[in-house]
């Protein structure tokens, strides 16, 4: 192997490492509380490339209502779905979309985009 | 009326005219569509271009020496209207250090784009190196033209899916006729409210749930119970919104507006079922989660062992080409639609027929069920029992009894003890005072009557009160019984005074559906709180050989457990209020309905309509949708584990074989696409009848 195709290989297995490292190893985000407003917990969500804040907390019992601010034309998030809560909606691009629902019982649950590629989650306390 | 704080799902009711999901997806589809005809000439030029050694015709037009930056001049609006957006979406998507789809096209496409125009623009720096400027302007614009036509072939395809939730939705009437201060006005369907008299005419969609009380009416309900035989309703009787008046007018009054409606029920239901997950998935889901960066991975070590192994002056071009197939082809996307899409096509499909699948999981266990367990009242019979004939005691005063009878079962909502106070009513009994009534679940009922205790049920209840049965009573009783007739006892004062023969019509198809799950390879069996005879004479009718007789409700669960224990996977299939029990306890319960109580909690499956053919259907649906789900899974898996190594170039060196980038650009496109076909394949699916 010739120096040129040394350094390729090194960095080649450097830019591994990194994406490795990067994509693969993320810590969680941190979890973000909705603000009751009028008896509603209310909270913002925007959705670009992914979901932030992307862990929301709610308290059990009071309606929920997660304000979806897409702002992108990404295909991937072009719905969301809630499982726990039987919602699947389309998020238009560039508009807030508001999901209500109240949740019954304490637990974690996720929400995605209709592909399953971007995650979030909802604590309910 | 407010809906505010409500917990509302605002999606699923049209009551909110807000935008529904297609809108959005219309507007996003005509831009595709529009960007693809933007690029499609520049492309199409650029290829011919790419291929200008073919034809040298071209060098007399356009100088061998600048076919390059003609090349990169038509590439630069292909690379803007349609690649651009996939770099701006998969760098929002790595600042939350996530790696999408369109991370891997933009890494695709960026990376060969800017190699050929460094080439184009720096051939020096390549000449300095060794290296030939080899150019891929044309491997650009095809991967990006193919990868928008996918997009949009993808869209279509998508939409189909949720065909069955569109026609549903269509089903919701947005106005009504009411009769307001005595005059018919039209009013929108969100000011109708719960008692308001509704006009049914001719020809007319039923804008609510609504009782009849004058008038009749003859109802296509086909929409809502998959029975496409129209029903004859006359007073009294419930019309379903949504539904379709043939003939007839009526008068009827509202009883479920909003979001209460059967329709608005089943929409939710089909809703929470298309967004639930099958357990299946969770494999596909794990992948999902580092496919993309696995890819990113294994692109660069392609880079590194081409760069490393190619002959010198090709080795950057080699490197670069391989690059690109590898993130091109690699298809998160079919691994992603492979569970869904079938869910919902074949929740949809089941929709139709008046099959609501309470979510994927259900769907899921149905195609592993092994013995259906059968009710027999309401379920292999009518459920509607009438009395044939009555025994009633010399030694009391007959109209007295009569009175005191229809007066306790009046009280009662149990069918035979309805069939009773009917049958009294009709032979001159008349309403008295009843007290201290109580209720033996199924076994009977009790009460006072002038200060004389009845008792009214089930040889049991006699039996524990220490009642015998009168002597004289006894051959028309066995006869009864011998006939599959139901008998009730009445004790009046601890003594046995009289007995109705009770008898229930099988439905017409019951006999039919038993054969139809028995060609399936399923054991059937027979549960029923009546008596051996009577349970031996409804499953000889209809070819059951299994019988489990005299069970009383709470009995029914200790039964299922039981078969549960010795290996079976059950389906019980019963009414879903009185066998409430047995079908949460069974592996899948199915719940017969009447057409408008779609909110059977125990219930995994509810058939809208009452034909017991529709169980063997759900059990075929489900292991049609299962079996399309694995086809698609398997598809999606085999896909990319074949696609990125051959992209990688792994048959290079023994069969000299190793994929063009833009064939790597088709098969990902067609791959999902494949897999939202092969999905709606399902829509198609036939019931097998016997």
């Amino acid at each position: 192997m010739d120096t040129v195709q040394w350094i390729v290989t090194v960095a080649g297995i450097g830019m591994i490492v990194a994406i490795a490292v990067y994509f693969l190893f993320k810590s969680e985000d941190v979890a973000m509380q909705a603000r009751t407003i009028r008896g509603v917990q209310e909270l913002s969500i925007i959705v670009k490339g992914g979901y932030s804040p992307s862990v929301v907390t709610v308290q059990r019992g009071t309606p929920v209502r997660l304000i979806f601010d897409r702002r992108e034309t990404s295909s991937c998030s072009e719905e969301i779905v809630i499982p726990e809560y039987g919602i699947r909606r389309g998020l238009p691009p560039n508009e807030k979309t508001s999901i209500e629902f109240t949740p019954a019982s304490a637990g974690t649950f996720e929400f995605a985009c209709g592909m399953n590629m971007l995650h979030g989650s909802i604590i309910v306390e | 009326m407010s809906f505010a704080v409500e917990p509302v799902c605002s999606s699923c009711t049209p009551l909110d005219m807000g935008h529904t999901p297609e809108d959005f997806r219309e507007t996003g589809q005509r831009d595709l569509v529009r960007r693809l005809w933007i690029i499609a000439p520049f492309a199409v030029l650029t290829m011919v271009l790419g291929m200008a050694m073919f034809f040298p015709v071209i060098f007399a037009y356009i100088p061998e020496h600048s076919v390059n930056y003609v090349q990169l001049i038509l590439t630069l609006p292909v690379f803007w209207f349609a690649g651009w957006g996939f770099i701006v979406d998969a760098w929002s998507a790595a600042q939350h250090r996530l790696a999408t789809m369109d991370t891997l096209v933009a890494v695709g496409t960026s990376t060969a784009f800017i190699y050929s125009a460094t080439a184009t623009l720096f051939p020096g720096l390549f000449h300095d190196a060794g290296q030939h400027p080899h150019v891929y302007f044309d491997t650009t614009v095809t991967i990006l033209a193919l990868i928008t036509l996918g997009k949009v072939l993808e869209g279509r395809a998508k939409r189909q899916t949720s065909d069955a939730m569109r026609k549903l939705l269509g089903l919701q009437s947005t106005t009504a006729r009411v009769l307001r201060v005595g005059v018919e006005v039209d009013i929108p369907i969100n000011n109708v409210v719960l008692g308001d008299t509704i006009i049914v005419r001719p020809g007319e969609r039923i804008p609510t749930d609504a009782r009849i009380v004058r008038g009749t009416a003859i109802v296509d309900e086909s929409m809502i119970t998959g029975e496409s035989i129209p029903v004859a309703k006359r007073d009294g009787d419930t019309l379903i919104g949504g539904t379709v008046n043939r003939t007839g007018s009526a008068t009827a009054v509202a009883i479920r507006v909003g979001k209460d409606t059967t329709l608005q029920q089943i929409v939710r239901m089909v809703e929470q079922a298309q967004v639930s997950k099958a357990p299946i998935q969770k494999l596909a889901d794990k992948i999902s989660s580092w496919f993309v960066p696995a890819v990113m991975i294994i692109a660069i070590a392609t880079f590194v062992v081409w760069f490393d192994v190619s002959p010198v002056e090709t080795r950057l071009s080699t490197a670069i080409i391989n690059l690109v197939s590898v993130l091109i082809i690699a298809c998160p996307c079919a691994l992603g639609l492979a569970t869904p899409t079938a869910i919902m096509v074949g929740t949809g499909k089941g929709t139709e027929r008046g099959l609501l699948i309470r979510n994927a999981e259900a769907l899921e266990i149905a195609h592993t069920v092994t013995m259906v367990v059968l009710d027999k009242t309401g379920t292999i019979t009518v459920g509607n029992p009438s009395v044939t004939d009555s025994i009633v005691s010399d030694a009391v005063d007959g109209a007295a009894l009569y009175s005191a009878i229809h007066s306790i079962e009046s009280k009662s909502e149990h069918p035979l003890a309805e069939a009773i106070a009917m049958y009294t009513q009709a032979n001159g009994a008349s309403l008295v005072d009843v007290s201290n009534i109580l209720v033996h679940p199924g076994a009977g009922i009790e009460a006072s009557v002038n200060g004389d205790r009845i008792l009214i049920g089930s040889k049991a209840l006699l039996n524990t009160n220490s009642i015998a049965v009168e002597a004289p009573f006894q051959i028309r009783i066995d006869q009864w019984q011998k006939s599959a007739q139901t008998v009730l006892f009445v004790a009046f004062n601890n003594k046995h005074v009289a007995a109705f023969a009770l008898a229930d019509t099988l439905r017409a198809t019951s006999k039919h559906a038993i054969q139809l799950l028995k060609d399936m390879g399923l054991r059937v069996a027979l549960l029923t709180g009546d008596t051996q005879a009577t349970a031996d004479a409804v499953a000889a009718a209809v070819g059951i050989e299994e019988v489990y007789a005299h069970v009383l409700p709470h009995n029914k669960v200790d039964i299922i457990s039981r078969l549960q224990e010795s290996g079976n996977r059950v389906a019980m299939v019963g009414d879903g209020i009185n066998d409430a029990p047995a079908l949460a306890k069974a592996d899948v319960g199915i719940a017969v309905g009447s057409g408008t109580d779609v909110a059977m909690e125990a219930a995994d499956i509810t058939l809208m309509n009452s034909d017991l053919q529709s169980v063997p259907h759900a059990l075929q649906l489900s292991r049609a949708t299962m079996r399309n789900i694995k086809q698609n899974l398997f598809f999606a898996f085999i896909y990319n584990l074949l696609g990125i190594p051959l992209a990688a170039g792994v048959l290079y060196s023994s069969y000299g074989l190793s994929l063009n980038p833009s064939f790597a650009a088709a098969a990902m496109a067609l791959s999902s696409i494949s897999v939202l076909i092969n999905a709606l394949r399902l829509r198609s699916f036939t019931f097998h009848q016997a």
